[in-house]
C-alpha cells in the first residue's frame, strides 16, 4: 500500500524542494513517525515542541479535511493523496 | 518582493520572529499566522485626535497606523461609514443605547471588504503584484474586483460553485477573472494557497492577508471616533474567519495606549448562523479548538466551516467576558427585515446573523438595555435578495387599474390579508416588550 504526500512551498525548504513523496503510512500517527525519519527537519518544522501536530496545520485526504474522516485514527487507503497544508487564509 | 519600513513590520504571533515586509502569512518556522506590529512611541504624535479630524473623511484620515507603505496616494474615499443611533429597533428588543455601525453602505463595494481590500492592494502595488485575486464568499469577490479596476491590476477570483447570483454578476461587471470552484469556501480556500505557491500573484486574503486583515481596523478606529472618542461597552460582530472581531480589539487598544480614548472594559460578542457555527460553539464550550463544520446555511459570505482566526477570536472573546451566539436561517430572514422595517437599512444574510444575534444577547440579558453597544452591520441587502423571495406574498400581486376607487379597494384587500402596517405598539406589546414610551 503506498499513498502520495503533498507538501505546499511553505514546508519544501527541509525536504530539498521536494513537493511530494510516496509513503507507506498506514495513519497520521505512522506518517509523521516517517516524516520524523525521512525528513527530521521537515518534523520539527510541523510538530510543537511535545511531537504534536502544530495547531496551524491541516492534513486533507483526497480533498476532505482529515477530521472528518476520524482524524488520526482514519486508515489510509491506497493511493489516497494527502496534504499537509498551514491554515493561514480566511473571510471576514 | 519585499520592502523596508520602520513603522510596521511583520511578526510571528507564537515565536515572535520579525520578517519585514513581504508578500507572506504564515511564520516560516512555526506556521503560526503572521501580523503587522507598529512602533507605536512613533506614531504617538503623529496619530492624533487633531490630525485624524484633519483627514479626509474615509479611512485614510487612520493612515498613521495602517500599513500603507511611503509614498502611496490614496485614491479612493473607503469607509468612514455612518453610526446610527438604532431606536426603533431598540425598543423592539430592549435597548436603549444601540447603535449600529453600517458598513452595508461602504464605498465603493457595499461591505466591509472595501477596507481590508483597500489596505492589501496598496501593498500589492508596492510588492510589483501585476494579478491580484482571493478566495471569497462573495463580497471580497466584489471588492478586489472593483478596486482592482480602479488601480489597473489585473484579478482573478475564485468562489464556491454556490454563490448568490448577484454576487457573481457583481464581480463579472468589473472585468475580473472569475472561477467558480466545485466545492465550498474552504475548498477554495486551500486551493488559493496552492496557487499563490505557483504563480506570482498577490492574493488579498493569502500571501498578503496580514496587510489585509489591518484594514477592519479601521472599524474600530471609526466606532471610537463617532462615538465622541469613547469606547463602547459592548461591541456585536459577526464571525467567518473570525478576523474582524480581533482586530477591532487592536483598534481600541491602539487607541488606549496612545491617550485618544479613556481605558474602559468591552465585550466582544460573535455572531454566527447555526448552519456554520465552529467558533460561537468553542466560545460555548470554553475552549479554543475549533472543530471545523461543513456549512448548510443561507449566510454564505459567514459560511467558513474551518476558521483560520477562529482560535484567536474564542480566546479573546472569553479573556474579555464576551459571548458568541447562533442563528437559524430563518432568524437570519428575520433578522434582516427587523432591521429594514425598524431602521430603513438592507443588510445581506450575515447582518440578519449579527442583527438576531444582538436581539438574543439583550433577550438572554448578557446586555443591558443602558449598555453603550454597537453591532456591525458588514454587507448590503441588495447582493442576497433571494434570502427574501419567499418572505413576501404579493411580489406578484395584480397589477391594479389607475382609478381611485379601484385602489381605495386593493389597499383595504391588502390590510386584510397582511400585517404590513399595524399599530407599533401593538407590535411591541404582542413582542413581549413594555415600557415603549
Amino acid at each position: 500500500m503506498s499513498v502520495k504526500v503533498f507538501l505546499p512551498a511553505a514546508f519544501t525548504r527541509h525536504t530539498d524542494g521536494r513537493k511530494n513523496f510516496d509513503s507507506a503510512a498506514e495513519n497520521l500517527p505512522s506518517l509523521l513517525a516517517d516524516i520524523d525519519t525521512s525528513f527530521p527537519a521537515l518534523s520539527t518544522q510541523i510538530k510543537d515542541e511535545n511531537g504534536k501536530l502544530r495547531r496551524f496545520i491541516n492534513i486533507y485526504i483526497n480533498d476532505e479535511d482529515i477530521r472528518f474522516l476520524g482524524g488520526e485514527t482514519y486508515a489510509f487507503q491506497d493511493g489516497d493523496e494527502i496534504m499537509l497544508i498551514p491554515s493561514i487564509a480566511g473571510g471576514c | 518582493m519585499q520592502y523596508s519600513c520602520n513603522r510596521y513590520e511583520l511578526k510571528c504571533n507564537e515565536c515572535g520572529k520579525r520578517y519585514g515586509n513581504q508578500p507572506l502569512s504564515a511564520c516560516p518556522d512555526c506556521i503560526a499566522p503572521l501580523e503587522l506590529v507598529y512602533d507605536l512611541e512613533a506614531a504617538r504624535g503623529v496619530f492624533t485626535r487633531e490630525n485624524i479630524a484633519a483627514g479626509p473623511a474615509n479611512i485614510w484620515r487612520y493612515a498613521a497606523l495602517l500599513p500603507i507603505p511611503d509614498g502611496f496616494q490614496p485614491d479612493l474615499p473607503v469607509g468612514f461609514t455612518p453610526l446610527v443611533r438604532a431606536k426603533n429597533l431598540g425598543k423592539r428588543i430592549g435597548a436603549n443605547n444601540l447603535y449600529i455601525k453600517n458598513d452595508a453602505v461602504c464605498f465603493p463595494t457595499l461591505s466591509f471588504k472595501d477596507r481590508v481590500v483597500s489596505v492589501a492592494l496598496a501593498n500589492a502595488q508596492k510588492f510589483g503584484f501585476t494579478t491580484v485575486g482571493c478566495s471569497s464568499t462573495g463580497n471580497l469577490a466584489n471588492s478586489v474586483a472593483a478596486q482592482a479596476a480602479r488601480l489597473g491590476l489585473k484579478a482573478t477570483i475564485l468562489v464556491p460553485a454556490d454563490l448568490e447570483p448577484a454576487k457573481i454578476l457583481n464581480t463579472l461587471v468589473y472585468g475580473a477573472r472569475l472561477v467558480r470552484i466545485d466545492g465550498n469556501y474552504d475548498h477554495v480556500n486551500r486551493l488559493c494557497t496552492l496557487i499563490a505557491d505557483e504563480y506570482a500573484w498577490g492574493f488579498v486574503n493569502v500571501n498578503l492577508r496580514p496587510y489585509y486583515a489591518e484594514g477592519s481596523k479601521t472599524v474600530g478606529y471609526e466606532i471610537a471616533e463617532q462615538l465622541g472618542w469613547r469606547l463602547p461597552d459592548n461591541v456585536v460582530v459577526p464571525m467567518a474567519g473570525g478576523s474582524l472581531i480581533r482586530k477591532i480589539r487592536k483598534a481600541f487598544n491602539e487607541l488606549i495606549y496612545l491617550g485618544l480614548v479613556e481605558d474602559k472594559p468591552v465585550r466582544f460578542f460573535g455572531a454566527q448562523a447555526t448552519g456554520c457555527s465552529p467558533i460561537s460553539t468553542a466560545v460555548k464550550e470554553g475552549t479554543e479548538d475549533i472543530v471545523p463544520q461543513r456549512p448548510n446555511t443561507i449566510a454564505r459570505s459567514l459560511a467558513i466551516g474551518n476558521p483560520a482566526d477562529g482560535p484567536a477570536a474564542a480566546k479573546m472573546i472569553r479573556a474579555e467576558g464576551g459571548w458568541a451566539e447562533d442563528v437559524s436561517d430563518i432568524e437570519i430572514v428575520s433578522g434582516i427585515q427587523e432591521l429594514a422595517e425598524t431602521e430603513g437599512i438592507f443588510t445581506e444574510t450575515a447582518g440578519g446573523v449579527t442583527t438576531a444575534v444582538t436581539a438574543r444577547l439583550y433577550a438572554q440579558g448578557r446586555i443591558t438595555p443602558d449598555q453603550i453597544t454597537v453591532t456591525c452591520i458588514t454587507g448590503n441587502g441588495l447582493k442576497t435578495t433571494d434570502a427574501l423571495i419567499n418572505s413576501f406574498s404579493h411580489l406578484d400581486a395584480r397589477a391594479v387599474r389607475p382609478r381611485m376607487a379601484d385602489f381605495d379597494a386593493y389597499l383595504r384587500e391588502l390590510d386584510g390579508t397582511t400585517a404590513a402596517t399595524p399599530e407599533t405598539e401593538t407590535e411591541l406589546v404582542a413582542a413581549g416588550v413594555t415600557n415603549v414610551r
